[in-house]
């Protein structure tokens, strides 16, 4: 008897706190997103009323802020990926004993505020930062250009905050191949490219599957880099979120999360059947 | 890619090869020649340079100095892909996220072999394990895996087949019988094994010849047979099997033979089994060459006398016996069980005695404990 309760016992911490901090809060999300403002009431009562519409209202009036969402997401991805793989490897075959330390860099970034990051980030592309003066002086951007509020800077911003996430899992995924694997390759007739494209990398697959996911779901959601970075124009689903939720609009603000919870969902079911990796899920 | 290097055929020759890390020197001014077609051994202790040979053989390390040829073509500095030199990876490293049928097929089509299908079906009937191409590597036992790797190298045709420890994860029953394989599928198919081990009696079941290594340099090369038979130096004596060696010194000559002092006893050692014939040698004797008698019975050929039984272990094939002699050594004798008479007793008073023909001269300025430091299997270079 007491065997088979063990597990459940161990189990149950965690039941405990996903019921009052997921669950919970979700079947709230759920119901306030098809309430509608109580006519007459304060600004912040709403009421029951099954209105399936909102979602459609909500998504009519920001379908241009999911796409820009999902399009910079996937673009800081692809950048953190391209930045991370060749870090990693470097991490896992090439750093001998400063593998630690080199470690320790990647996460270093996390000892500060993500918030504060950014603003950091603010000032280095603003207009009295050290890079713009002196593109400005080599005539390389003309004297209207601007770095921040643009499409590159939040998505850089992204790339460049998400970064560890991308790494660490990439960096356990290549530490594990066995370095013998790829002298094999090359006593099997396959140069340096070959090995990389047959052997390295289908081997750190399930790192890129989880590095990618770990990037790409907080950069669809993430309404900071674009508030600080980004401009106008460059306005993501979260920054809708967050204005609706000041107003407070909570039926539209729930109605846009659960929406954003379905493509993230969507994207990534996708991917990781395209991926074929089942050693993520 | 280079053409050349990758068609060259021929006997492998290591000239003048040196490696050194640092301060470290792996390997020695090695020089070297495997004829084509042999089933070539480098034997020696953890440490000893084989694995670093080896791996400069493969193209996965460079020499610091020397040159390696294959038959005319100059290897050297080749990358490992632009070598007709395949490796069986001491713990096999195949390819865990391919089919055991695509990690034979991988050299093949890096080269883009045409008939794929046959030739990996043909080379898996030959390790016998046709049934298995469908699954992946980490759902096969260790002797499976073994074969597997076997047969990803040997699929290439290649002109050298380099082996690293490739038993050494099996069991002991498991390793004599793919010791047994190894050697019926070099015949087979032909090429040329360069097989490194630490493992003696592995290296003498295998191979036509054994070049026994010791501190980054050759101590001996040649037959199984002729290395235990005629050993050259005290390391090889006591690495391959193990050997009695008496402190003496030569005396005097008769015929073939040399007449050798053994604290004060005369015993005679063929000529060409002599490899020193100043004042201070070694006198080699193996201990199953040995017989034991009990003291008042007459013996012929060389007899050491005034031993007395130390200590007896009983074994079923043989009896193992130490023997105390007068000048304090104790000598180990090897006694079949194949003659109905009870073992000697701890204590008897014996002679021993054995045929001249079986004993070897050593230079005697040589630790006479040399390659008896046998390193423990599970320790050895990884």
């Amino acid at each position: 008897m007491k065997k088979i309760s063990t597990p459940y016992l161990l189990l149950l911490p965690g039941f405990a706190f996903l019921l009052t901090f997921f669950v919970f809060p979700i079947l709230s999300l759920a119901q306030v997103s098809t309430a509608t403002p109580v006519s007459g009431g304060d600004i912040d009562d709403f009421e029951q009323t099954f209105r399936f519409r909102n979602y459609l209202e909500a998504f009519l009036d920001s379908r241009e802020h999911f796409g820009r969402s999902i399009v910079y997401a996937l673009l800081a991805t692809l950048i953190a990926l391209l930045i991370s793989y060749p870090l990693a490897y470097a991490l896992a075959f090439k750093s001998g004993k400063y593998k630690n330390l080199l470690l320790v860099l990647v996460v270093a970034p996390f000892f500060t505020s993500f918030l504060l990051r950014t603003v950091a980030w603010k000032q280095i592309l603003g207009e009295e930062g050290f890079v713009v003066p002196p593109l400005r002086s080599l005539g390389l951007i003309s004297e209207s250009t601007t770095l921040t509020s643009t499409a590159g800077a939040v998505i850089l911003g992204m790339a460049y905050n998400f970064l560890p996430f991308m790494t660490l899992p990439l960096y356990a995924s290549i530490d594990r191949i066995d370095p013998r694997t790829l002298e094999a390759s090359g006593d099997l007739y396959a140069n340096g490219f070959t090995t990389f494209r047959k052997v390295t990398l289908p081997l750190s697959m399930p790192g890129v599957v989880a590095g990618t996911l770990l990037t790409f779901i907080p950069a669809a959601g993430d309404y900071v880099n674009a508030e600080l970075l980004g401009g106008p124009n460059n306005s993501m689903i979260g920054n809708v979120i967050q204005t609706r939720f000041l107003i407070p609009d909570y039926p539209t603000t729930s109605a846009l999360s659960f929406m954003l919870m379905a493509a993230i969902l969507i994207i990534v079911t996708v991917y990781i059947r395209r991926a074929g990796t089942d050693e993520v899920v | 890619m280079s053409v050349s290097a990758n068609s060259a055929r021929g006997d492998l020759k290591l000239t003048s090869v040196t490696k050194s890390y640092g301060d470290f020197t792996a390997v020695d001014d090695l020089s070297l020649t495997i004829p084509e077609g042999s089933f070539f051994a480098l034997l020696g202790p953890s440490g000893c340079g084989k694995t670093t040979t080896l791996r400069m053989v493969a193209g996965l390390e460079e020499p610091t100095v020397g040159s390696i040829h294959l038959g005319s073509t100059d290897i050297t500095f080749t990358k490992p892909y632009q070598r007709p030199i395949n490796t069986v990876f001491q713990n096999y490293a195949l390819f865990p996220h391919l089919t055991i049928f695509e990690n034979i097929a991988f050299g093949l089509r890096r080269r883009g072999i045409k008939d794929v299908d046959e030739s990996v079906n043909k080379v898996l009937n030959l390790v016998e394990l046709p049934h298995l191409a469908q699954r992946k590597p980490t759902q096969l036992s260790g002797g499976q895996q073994q074969r597997i790797a076997l047969a990803r190298a040997i699929v290439n045709r290649p002109a050298l087949l380099l082996l690293d420890e490739p038993l050494g994860a099996l069991d002991l029953k498991l390793r004599r019988q793919m010791q047994i394989e190894l050697k019926w599928i070099q015949k087979e198919v032909g090429l040329t094994f360069v097989h490194v081990t630490h493992d003696q009696e592995e290296a003498m079941t295998m191979a036509d010849t054994i070049a026994v290594m010791n501190e980054g340099k050759i101590e001996q090369m040649g037959s199984p047979a002729d290395l235990y038979d005629n050993p050259k130096t005290a390391f090889v004596a006591n690495f391959l099997g193990q050997s009695n060696l008496i402190k003496g010194s030569i005396t005097g000559n008769d015929g073939d033979s040399l007449i050798a002092d053994l604290f004060g006893q005369k015993v005679s050692v063929p000529r060409n089994r002599s490899h020193a014939d100043d004042a201070s040698i070694l006198a080699g004797i193996r201990p199953e060459k040995f017989r034991i008698s009990l003291a008042q019975t007459p013996v012929s050929g060389n007899v050491l006398s005034g031993g007395k039984i130390e200590d007896v272990s009983y074994i079923g094939v043989s009896t193992q016996y130490q023997v105390m002699m007068p000048w304090g050594q104790e000598l180990m004798v090897f006694e079949q069980n194949d003659d109905g008479v009870a073992p000697f007793q701890i204590g008897d008073p014996v002679n021993i005695s054995w045929e001249p023909v079986f004993t070897f001269a050593l230079h005697g300025d040589q630790d006479a404990e040399a390659g008896t430091e046998v390193v423990p299997e599970d320790l050895d270079e990884e």
